[in-house]
């Protein structure tokens, strides 16, 4: 095995709370832009997601979010999308992740071009987010690629996919969820939930067929923090609407505290959620306020002890196969690791 | 609106043309000549693209997606729909459109067969592109595009190519 041990899976396979977070990457050359929004997050996080060109905007690549943010001392959980790579490129990438030492990827199909910076680009969707799931766990269980050729070593990440609980055809969703664990899901992290009820329901469908003991379940939130994001929320992001009484209560306070009122409704959300049976922990989404994620978190009672966390690390892109070994994640829980 | 045709119609005439010793020899005899086959493929491609809006991946899926062709979508997932389905049901990409999962759904489950759905479907073989998939149906090319995902590790490989003549 190549990466490093995943500590997400530690924490995912013992009975606490699973904490992660999302990271946006630069529109930059600056490598500090990922470093000052991922140290804050040390200790209160498992790992923080590196997403792959966020709604097929152009970003930061997520391989090399992902080194920036182990180099800051986080585990990254690094996302694949199948809009802009065919399945040549996407097999090098996820083996080239292995190789570097990132722990944790999760696959999907990404959204389309058209929503974002560069919608004359060319959609590529070679393999669907199901299919891309299952070529990961072949590769790593199987230790082959889609060829039928052999890797050696074969990769060793945790394999986690998305799901939204609450676009169309709402009834056959857990299902959809149960393809992505019959392909090779370790975990999923699911879309913003802002409609508690609708995710209890998804959640007694996915408890039905069994799927929280195959799959664990991550679910996404994060906090509304004007007036403007709700409607940008609501209108601008594919499958994502927000309940009218969280709008209603949005706009019942002065506009000074609307920010703290969507932190509250993040908080109260959270809570919720944690009480549902078979979630195993939240992801929390708050672009441009990755700041603001420990305070959620301590707000919802999920501070953690101070963790023993090490020194800088040094950037991860000078290991080889031997030194990552060496160097991987020892103790559950601590975020760092060191390359020599 | 595609497709046309209710699906009970298109579940009762499916066994029609199931692969048998005509077929299998039709295909053969489609296959000899780069001339026949052009004008199969091309009536094929007509039919089916009047009736599902066919774009002749050469791998058609159509008897387990509620005869809903999941090439229409603009992203040709063949595993289920995206997350970005509108909540109206609406594609995310081109929002007059009604999402294609939404559709084979819907005809799926009116049926008796939403189990189809539960398929996982291999990837495509871009090599197929422009092909007969009648033909290829026929000559047991396509037997293996999905798999039923039972069992701890169910094999992502097709076991033959899917390269035939174009």
């Amino acid at each position: 095995m190549t990466s490093a041990p995943s500590s997400l899976r530690s924490s995912l396979e013992s009975a606490q709370t699973t904490v992660t977070a999302e990271v946006g990457p630069p529109r930059g050359a600056d490598p500090g832009a990922v470093r000052r929004k991922v140290e804050p997050l040390r200790g209160w996080v498992d790992a923080v997601n590196i997403p792959d060109g966020q709604s097929a905007h152009v970003r930061m690549s997520n391989w090399a979010g992902s080194l920036l943010a182990l180099d800051a001392g986080v585990e990254p959980v690094m996302q694949v999308t199948c809009r802009d790579r065919n399945r040549i490129a996407l097999q090098s990438d996820l083996m080239s992740a292995a190789a570097l030492g990132i722990p944790n990827v999760v696959l999907m199909t990404g959204d389309h071009p058209r929503f974002g910076d560069h919608p004359d680009a060319k959609p590529v969707f070679d393999l669907d987010g199901v299919q891309l799931v299952w070529t990961a766990r072949t590769m790593r269980d199987e230790g082959r690629l889609l060829s039928g050729r052999k890797l050696d070593p074969p990769p060793s990440w945790l394999i986690g996919a998305v799901e939204n609980p609450f676009a169309p055809p709402v009834r056959f969703r857990a299902a959809r969820l149960g393809k992505k664990a019959a392909a090779g899901a370790d975990f999923v992290q699911t879309q913003f939930v802002f409609d508690v009820p609708a995710f209890t329901r998804w959640m007694a469908d996915v408890r039905d067929l069994g799927l929280d003991r195959r799959c664990k379940i991550l679910a996404g939130v994060g906090p509304v923090r004007s007036l403007r994001a709700l409607e940008f929320m609501s209108n601008n992001i594919p499958g994502l609407w927000i309940p009218d009484d969280i709008g209603r209560r949005l706009r019942g306070v002065p506009a000074g505290r609307v920010a703290d009122e969507g932190l509250t409704i993040c908080v109260e959300i959270i809570q919720q959620i944690l009480q549902i049976p078979g979630v195993s922990g939240v992801h929390v989404m708050a672009p441009g306020f990755e700041h603001g994620i420990p305070e959620v978190l301590a707000r919802a009672g999920l501070a953690r002890a101070a963790l023993d966390q090490p020194g800088q690390a040094e950037p991860a892109t000078a290991g080889t196969a031997s030194s990552t070994r060496a160097a991987g994640i020892t103790g559950a829980g601590g975020g760092s690791r060191h390359a020599h | 609106v595609r497709p046309r045709p209710p699906a009970w119609l298109l579940y009762r005439i499916q066994p029609l043309l199931a692969p048998n010793t005509f077929y299998g020899r039709l295909a053969e005899w489609l296959e000899r000549s780069r001339g026949r086959y052009r004008i199969f493929a091309a009536a094929e491609k007509t039919v089916k693209n009047e009736i599902f809006g066919c774009r002749m991946c050469g791998q058609c899926t159509l008897p387990v997606t509620g005869y809903a062709c999941p090439m229409t979508c603009p992203k040709q997932l063949r595993n289920g729909p995206c997350g970005g389905v509108g909540s109206d049901g609406s594609c995310e990409v081109y929002p007059d459109q009604r999402c294609v999962w939404l559709v084979a759904c819907e005809r799926a489950d009116d049926n008796g067969r939403i189990a189809d759905l539960q398929l996982l479907q291999r990837p495509i073989d871009y090599r197929g592109w422009g092909q007969s998939s009648w033909v290829n149906y026929w000559s047991g090319r396509d037997d293996d595009l999905w798999t039923t995902g039972d069992g701890p590790a169910p094999a992502i490989e097709r076991r033959a190519p899917a390269a035939g003549p174009r």
